[in-house]
């Protein structure tokens, strides 16, 4: 065992998980959050449709990631949820609502709108919350002999504001390219008239985010700026993504501009990971420091390797099962 | 007054989670049921099932969707208010609620959106698989979850390394003692849950006359499972109860109002027990047959509850009560089933309006029977959380606040509140619409031949 270190393949499969989960769920909880700038009720009915089936199976990459911490790294489950409690409150309020209104909004009548209120709302304080995670990583907690020692609201800062809006236009980007990619007509039009104005605000907010991080922690600038190194090529692949939207769009290509900014997603998400590795619970835990028993690691890692590509599988088929454009009328049950 | 954080998140704890197993207490039994009819419907073909599957479909759909939020919150439960418990147990609750994951979660998520809109784009086979996959999710979803909590309450297979806990042996963990007769407890349940609310469904449109073939079918189909389920609970909730007399005897005391240890105990239809002065008033029992069903011999010695230190006593009243909630209810339910039996004989069970009505209201009971179930275990269990090795004071999170920890109960509360008569007034609404709307595959091709370029627009729940 000595050869194979069991921590560092389960950090690639935590982030894999992660980035799953953003890509997945990325695109549904976007669609919500563009849900009140729909033209009529029908094109609402036509963007839940398109999500109905799948954001199930989207979320559960989340509770993959929460329960694969625990298993793997529960330093950083037993950190982060401390640290994060309001904001994972928030969150989990957010989900709760936006996921009952897939099911109550198709059959209610006059309360329609106030379920449409809670989709919009819920996804967009879930993916602010989830913005908010990702800055107070780069912040960094404040800990004493492995526990969380901070308040309340260590986590709510300018700058983790800024990576909450972040996220909610990022989402909305991903859910406006998988609309573009899911409609057609009138609606596919309106979708693409989106992306452009998404993709600028995503950019400004990438673009202050980078000039902020290194002023937020030393060890970040030190990464970036003491040498020009490979490093740099992960944000010059981000800024290809984005050329790419902005040319699929003008010509009016139907699947490249989701590919893309899934694409800028993952990119961007590489640069995050290289800037805090091998960090778990900055400034203090590496990956290392925050593992759990090689045993259970292994007891896990047995399960992923057998039954994660099973899954894959799976739900590339569902996926595939409810492939093609969304049509009004069709749907659902 | 000071706000206990740990008082607060057991509270919590005890809310959110009883909220959520309400949905799988239901979904469980029904996901089953429908993948049976879906069978039923594939091998016979009569269109009737295909309604039952359709209408009952709809019912699920709602209740699985609240349970997966809810379940959701469950998963960051632990680290929220728990974070010192799962820093301690994360080499092996971790892994088994990963599992869980990895082979149920997914399972059920994707083949659900099947089930749900997928009828008319798969084949029936595969239609037909993915209801069975969905029902085969929720039951490795109660093996491994139920599996975690077993191990709280009755741990084994590790040993304790710095405070921390090393899985020695993930068979013995895993397979723990009380596991097999808590799964089985609690699947059992879960069936009788989803058999008694078809039943009720099935008797509240038989008094309405409303698709009377297709709901007799469907009551008949849960008459038979009550059958078989309303004495079986009994039957594995007392070797349940013994099981939990050799390991965790004070939990038993405390159910059966027990203060101190003696022999040819009584078994109490009646108490009122007392925690401060250690005692009960108003004793009503049986003698001797507390020993009996326990030791199975009359003048058998069974352990009272001030075996434990009263800091080390679980709250006894609420045990007491909630126990013979419990099996007060599952001794109703087995009187539905003798009465179902009877009234077969004479083919008179979908025409007699007293039943009828009886079953509509005896309907939800179960659920209370469940959540008195947990109620049982988890009180019972206090105050540790890993049984006789951890306790609440030591798992809760250092940096949570008495403020912090109310600011989220609230909210949780007013958020299930909204959440859960939002769900009540919906499924109402589906029970009304009823299934008559369901146009099985025969009647379309009848209906809409003729009129080919207009179909196409099926009249949705709601306009
Ligand atoms: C015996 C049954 C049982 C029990 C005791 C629990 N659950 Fe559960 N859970 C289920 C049976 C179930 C289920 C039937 O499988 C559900 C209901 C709806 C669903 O999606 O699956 C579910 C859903 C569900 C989900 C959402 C899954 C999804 O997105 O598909 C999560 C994250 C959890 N549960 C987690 C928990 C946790 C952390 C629990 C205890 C602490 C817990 N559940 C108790
Ligand atoms: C699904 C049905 C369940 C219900 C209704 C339920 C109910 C309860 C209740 C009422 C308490 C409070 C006990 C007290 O305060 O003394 C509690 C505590 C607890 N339960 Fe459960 N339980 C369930 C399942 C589980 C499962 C499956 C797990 C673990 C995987 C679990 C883990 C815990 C923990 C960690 C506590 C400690 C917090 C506390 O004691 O308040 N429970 N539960
Ligand atoms: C009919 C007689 C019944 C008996 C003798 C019985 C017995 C028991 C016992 C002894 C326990 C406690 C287990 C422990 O010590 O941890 C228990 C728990 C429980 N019971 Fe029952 N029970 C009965 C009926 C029911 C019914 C009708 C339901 C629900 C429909 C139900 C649902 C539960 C649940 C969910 C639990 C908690 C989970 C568990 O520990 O299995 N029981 N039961």
């Amino acid at each position: 065992m000595e050869a194979l270190d069991l921590s560092i393949v389960w950090a690639v499969i935590i982030a894999f998980s992660i980035m799953m989960y953003v890509l997945m769920d990325g695109f549904d909880l976007g669609v919500g959050i563009l849900f009140p700038f729909a033209p009529d009720e029908e094109v609402r009915d036509l963007m839940m449709n398109s999500v109905a089936p799948i954001w199930d199976g989207n979320e559960t990459w989340l509770i993959l990631t929460g329960t694969g911490l625990l298993a793997a790294f529960p330093l950083v489950y037993s950190i982060f949820l401390p640290a994060l409690y309001v904001g994972v409150f928030l969150m989990l309020i957010g989900l709760i609502f936006r996921g009952v209104a897939f099911e109550f909004r198709f059959k209610a009548n006059q309360s329609r709108f106030l379920w449409n209120i809670a989709f919009t709302a819920g996804s967009f304080l879930a993916a602010f919350a989830q913005g908010a995670v990702v800055g107070t990583y780069i912040q960094g907690f404040d800990t004493q002999d492995r526990v969380f020692v901070g308040g309340a609201f260590d986590w709510l800062t300018p700058f983790t504001v800024l990576t909450g809006l972040g996220l909610v236009a990022g989402y909305a980007l991903l859910g406006a390219t998988w609309l573009v990619m899911k409609t057609e007509g009138e609606v596919q039009e309106w979708a693409y008239r989106k992306v452009i104005p998404l993709l600028l605000c995503v950019l400004a907010v990438f673009v202050i985010i980078s000039l902020w991080t290194p002023f937020v922690d030393e060890t970040v600038r030190e990464r970036w700026f003491d040498h020009i190194r490979l490093i740099w090529l992960l944000p010059a692949f981000a800024m290809l993504c984005a050329a790419q939207i902005v040319i699929s769009v003008k010509r009016r290509h139907d699947a490249l501009p989701f590919i893309a900014t899934m694409g800028m997603f993952i990119f961007t998400f590489f640069g995050l990971l290289v800037s805090r590795w091998p960090y778990m619970v900055p400034p203090e835990y590496t990956l290392w420091d925050a593992a759990s028993a090689p045993e259970s690691q292994l007891f896990l890692l047995i399960g992923m390797i057998l039954v994660i590509p099973v899954v894959l599988i799976y739900t590339a088929w569902t996926y595939w099962v409810f492939r093609g454009k969304v049509r009004l009328g069709e749907g659902y049950h | 007054m000071e706000l206990d954080p740990v008082l607060l998140s057991r509270i919590q704890f005890a809310f959110v989670i009883s909220f959520h197993a309400i949905f799988p207490g239901f979904t469980i039994g029904l996901a089953s049921f429908i993948a049976f009819n879906e069978t039923l419907l594939f091998k016979t073909d009569n269109p009737l099932y295909e309604k039952i599957s359709k209408f009952w479909t709809k019912v699920f759909a709602v209740v699985f969707a609240m349970g997966v939020v809810s379940g959701i919150v469950m998963s960051f439960q632990f680290g929220t208010n728990w974070s010192n418990f799962s820093q301690a147990t994360a080499n092996l609750l971790g892994p088994l609620l990963s599992y869980e994951v990895i082979t149920a979660f997914f399972l059920e998520a994707a083949f659900l959106g099947v089930l749900l809109f997928g009828r008319h784009k798969v084949p029936p086979t595969v239609f037909l698989f993915s209801a069975w996959m969905v029902a085969l999710g929720t039951f490795l979803s109660s093996f491994w979850i139920l599996a975690a909590n077993s191990w709280m309450h009755t741990p084994s297979g590790f040993e304790i390394r710095d405070g921390i806990f090393h899985v020695t042996s993930w068979i013995e963990a895993i397979f723990n003692p009380s596991f097999p007769w808590r799964l089985s407890h609690m699947l059992v349940a879960s069936f009788l849950i989803g058999a008694f609310v078809v039943a009720a469904g099935s008797a509240w449109f038989l008094l309405r006359s409303r698709e009377v073939d297709a709901n007799r079918k469907a009551l008949s189909m849960s008459l038979w499972m009550i059958l078989v389920l309303a004495p079986g609970q009994l039957v594995v909730g007392d070797f349940h109860g013994l099981n939990t007399f050799e390991h965790q005897p004070v939990k038993i005391a405390a159910m059966e109002g027990h203060w101190h240890t003696g022999s040819g105990v009584p078994l109490f239809l009646f108490a009122w027990p007392d925690q401060q002065n250690q005692t009960n008033h108003l004793e009503v029992g049986i003698p001797k047959l507390a020993s009996l069903i326990l030791t199975h011999e009359w003048d058998g010695e069974v352990p009272g509850i001030t075996e434990a230190v009263p800091e080390e006593q679980p709250p006894v009243f609420i045990v007491f009560w909630a126990f013979r909630v419990m099996v007060g209810i599952g001794l109703i339910l087995i009187g539905f089933a003798i009465a179902g039996l009877v009234l077969r004989k004479n083919g008179r069970y979908w025409q007699s309006p007293l039943f009828l009505k009886a079953l509509t209201w005896v309907g939800w009971t179960p659920f209370v029977a469940l959540l008195s179930g947990w109620i049982v275990t988890e009180v019972g269990r206090a105050p540790w959380l890993v049984h006789g090795i951890m306790n609440h004071h030591q798992g809760v999170t250092p940096a949570l606040t008495g403020g912090m920890a109310l600011f989220s109960l609230i909210g949780y509360i007013t958020a299930y509140a909204l959440v859960f008569w939002a769900g009540i007034y919906y499924l109402l609404r589906v029970m009304d619409a009823g299934m008559e709307d369901e146009h099985t595959a025969e009647e379309r091709h009848e209906v809409e031949r003729p009129k080919r370029p207009l179909s196409g627009s099926h009249v949705p729940l709601s306009d």
